[in-house]
């Protein structure tokens, strides 16, 4: 890619393909923060700067009341991955952070599904709930609202199944994780 | 007390003896507290003034330099300042008003976001929530300005909040537990490093402005005396190494010198200590130092292995790490002799290409030699504050500093205008050392209205503007990579510098003739009270030699 200095034009394509480098496995962060104004803004802002996507974004308190903890995931390769969590240890707020290996992990998310689902069709969206063990939280005559836990795949999956009903509308919470086992994530 | 009396006991506390400032509605309370402070407080002629005269005063000295501005364009005004101190790793804090705190997000008059918009440029920055917490926040300013990798810390005080009336009690300690920088380097790493160093044929010791922060230049200086190794510094690093010296290579990266980059190019390894590997360091990445293995020292884990995958890294303060690694160094028992051929081979490049340039032909100044001068007359003995373009090189390749802290220079954000205030930071910081600044026709102009504040307080700073009529380095680019269509680079004629120093109550001189240079020069510094000299320079002269943009540092032109 040419320097800012050389009169080289440049295609389209090929500042795409500088530009595209986030190509590894998804990451999920959990990062232990002071609850301090502005932190959040801090390090959604890193991660912007150094060209990651935010995937997904959880806060919530922990059973400490001075901190909070932010899951995140992003996709990145391992190596700019890297470069980021050392950014974000730089950040004076920010206590703690470990880049959990999807194997040692569990991971869930919570999803809201509002379902276009009338008298005939309510029958087979039953079965589907049944099978993915998703729960009916309100009812009315032309719609089904599900609620879902499960990892993100699992949402995903729901997700495919209700869609040929008519999905009216879908939230999801994005993943919070937990590492396995007795020690702390 | 009220908050901002607070803020000045702090910043006693502290050791701050000189504030830059700027008053405005937002902090009339910090003001009004500046009159019975006993705090100096230098009021500049434009904020971006104040704060690259806070970095030079911390380049000078490495103390925290400290500047104040009001809220909104106060505060923006120092955007720059406080981005090139992120750049360049300068201790300081900067401390703006705010406005009350119920006109906080309704755009009041003069609100400007602070905290928003220097998320991305500050070392950390706080706003003041609750009046209690004020002495704490500014110690901890303080304390995470100048520890670990240096920085500019913000601090935004509402102005509500700030007269308050609060109980003061002194913060003698500071515990922020999301912040513990690593300062001793890891035993084993260092041992491997001093074992990896006595093996090396063609090591070459690469430093940079790490070694200034952390007062490490006399560590450095014995372990390459010790081990005979080459060694050339970063464009902030210089001073680090005393110069010039038969182990000194000069400057390494685009207009380093031939044998620096040449040294890199076939050293065996490269020993980075408070370097970054910075885009003009190595050209090319992927043919930068190709036959290398990294040893690279930094007290920012963040920068290791950032551009080059370092194979022995190290995280630490280099006047810890360089101290250990003496002392693991000599234990190695290493033989001198094994660099014979490297030395033999970086003597050969030295001899065949030396730093030089054309002289002219008549009295016509060459760039190159108004910097001999000045050298030649100060007997190199001077802080030298350099402004950007190609009179920073031209001053970088031919003043050789022997001391750290000497040379004082805006590298990674490369600001135009840094130079006079932070001379003038420098001057009040040293007041007994000659304080130059080299600038260019462009770059004075960015801030030239410092000269008021100069001439007010006698602040005895001696400008050299090396002016070709120029933007010098631009018309450069133009002319080699662009096909010589030269645009909007010509500044013409105007002002006269020597009309203009004499309105901002400056001694002013125009110089023409190279035979006399160096007494006019010496003169000119002898002359008391700040002076302006208009030094007229060959107009198109090139900085060479040169690492072509996006060229490996072994095909260097010029």
């Amino acid at each position: 890619m040419g320097e800012p200095g050389t009169k080289e034009v440049l295609s389209l394509s090929q500042l795409e393909a500088a530009g595209s480098l986030r190509t590894g496995r998804k990451h999920v962060l959990s990062i232990v923060v002071e609850n301090k104004p502005g932190v959040l803004t801090r390090i959604a802002g890193l991660f912007a700067r150094r060209g990651f996507n935010i995937d997904t974004l959880t806060v919530g308190p922990t059973d400490d009341e001075h901190t909070s903890r932010i899951t995140l995931t992003v996709d990145g390769a391992s190596n700019p991955i890297d470069q980021v969590t050392k950014q974000l240890h730089k950040l004076v707020n920010v206590l703690k952070i470990r880049d959990l290996e999807p194997a040692d992990t569990v991971t869930r998310e919570l999803a809201l599904f509002k379902v276009a689902a009338d008298g005939g069709q309510r029958g087979e969206l039953m079965q589907i709930c049944e099978i993915f063990r998703a729960k009916v939280v309100d009812v009315t005559r032309r719609s089904v609202t599900v609620e879902v836990t499960g990892t993100t795949d699992k949402v995903g999956a729901f997700e495919q199944m209700v869609r040929p009903f008519g999905l009216i509308e879908m939230m999801r919470t994005g993943e919070i994780a937990i590492a396995r086992g007795r020690g702390e994530t | 007390m009220r908050a901002v009396d607070a803020v000045m006991e702090c910043l006693k506390a502290e050791g701050v003896d000189v504030v830059f400032g700027y008053p405005g509605g937002a902090n009339l309370p910090t003001y009004d507290a500046f009159v019975d402070a006993g705090i100096r407080h230098v009021l500049v002629r434009h904020e971006a003034g104040g704060g690259h005269a806070a970095e030079g005063y911390a380049k000078a000295t490495g103390k925290v330099g400290v500047a104040f501005g009001t809220s909104g364009p106060g505060a923006t005004n120092l955007i720059t300042p406080i981005t090139d101190a992120m750049m360049d790793s300068v201790p300081t804090v900067f401390i703006t008003g705010q406005v009350r705190t119920e006109l906080l997000g309704t755009d009041g008059f003069q609100e400007a976001d602070m905290m928003g918009i220097t998320m991305p440029i500050v070392k950390h920055s706080f706003m003041l929530r609750h009046p209690l917490e004020l002495p704490r926040m500014i110690h901890e300013a303080f304390h995470v300005a100048r520890s670990g990798r240096p920085g500019p810390v913000v601090v935004d005080i509402p102005q509500d909040l700030s007269r308050a009336d609060i109980d003061y009690q002194p913060v003698t300690d500071v515990h922020l537990p999301g912040y513990q920088p690593t300062i001793e380097g890891n035993t084993k790493q260092i041992r491997q490093a001093a074992k990896a160093l006595a093996a090396a044929r063609r090591p070459v010791i690469y430093a940079g402005g790490g070694i200034i922060s952390a007062n490490a230049s006399s560590q450095l200086t014995q372990l390459v005396r010790e081990g005979g190794f080459p060694i050339t510094c970063t464009l902030m690093g210089l001073g680090a190494f005393p110069a010039p010296d038969p182990q000194w290579l000069g400057m390494l990266g685009m207009h380093g010198t031939r044998s620096a980059n040449y040294a890199m190019d076939e050293a065996d390894l490269i020993v980075a200590v408070g370097a970054r590997f910075d885009d003009r360091i190595t050209g090319k990445l992927s043919e930068f130092a190709p036959r290398a293995k990294f040893i690279h020292v930094d007290v920012d884990p963040a920068e290791i292995s950032k551009n080059i995958p370092a194979h022995i890294p190290i995280v630490g303060d280099a006047r810890n790490v360089l101290e250990k690694l003496i002392v693991e160094y000599r234990a190695t028992e290493a033989d001198r002799g094994r660099l014979e051929e490297w030395w033999d081979r970086i003597r050969g490049w030295q001899a065949k290409h030396p730093l030089g340039y054309a002289d002219s032909a008549d009295s016509e100044i060459k760039p190159q030699y108004a910097v001999q001068a000045l050298y030649e007359a100060t007997g190199g003995d001077a802080i030298v504050a350099s402004d950007v373009g190609q009179h920073q090189m031209w001053t970088a390749q031919y003043f050789h500093f022997d001391k750290p802290r000497r040379w004082i220079n805006s590298g990674g954000l490369g600001t135009m205008g840094f130079g006079l205030p932070a001379a003038m930071g420098a001057k009040v910081g040293r007041p007994d050392d000659t304080v130059i600044c080299i600038s260019g026709d462009g770059s004075i102009q960015m801030n030239a209205q410092e000269l008021a504040t100069c001439a007010e307080n006698g602040i005895d700073v001696k400008v050299f503007i090396l002016n070709n009529g120029y933007l010098g380095m631009v018309r450069q680019w133009q002319e080699l990579f662009w096909d010589g269509r030269y645009s909007q680079v010509d500044m013409g004629s105007f002002p006269d510098f020597v009309k203009l120093a004499d309105a901002y109550g400056c001694t002013g001189v125009r110089l023409t003739d190279k035979t006399t240079l160096v007494q006019d020069v010496r003169e000119a510094i002898e002359t008391p009270g700040p002076v302006v000299v208009d030094v007229r320079v060959t107009r198109e002269e090139n900085t060479y030699p040169m690492i072509a943009p996006g060229a490996a540092a072994r095909d260097m032109v010029g």
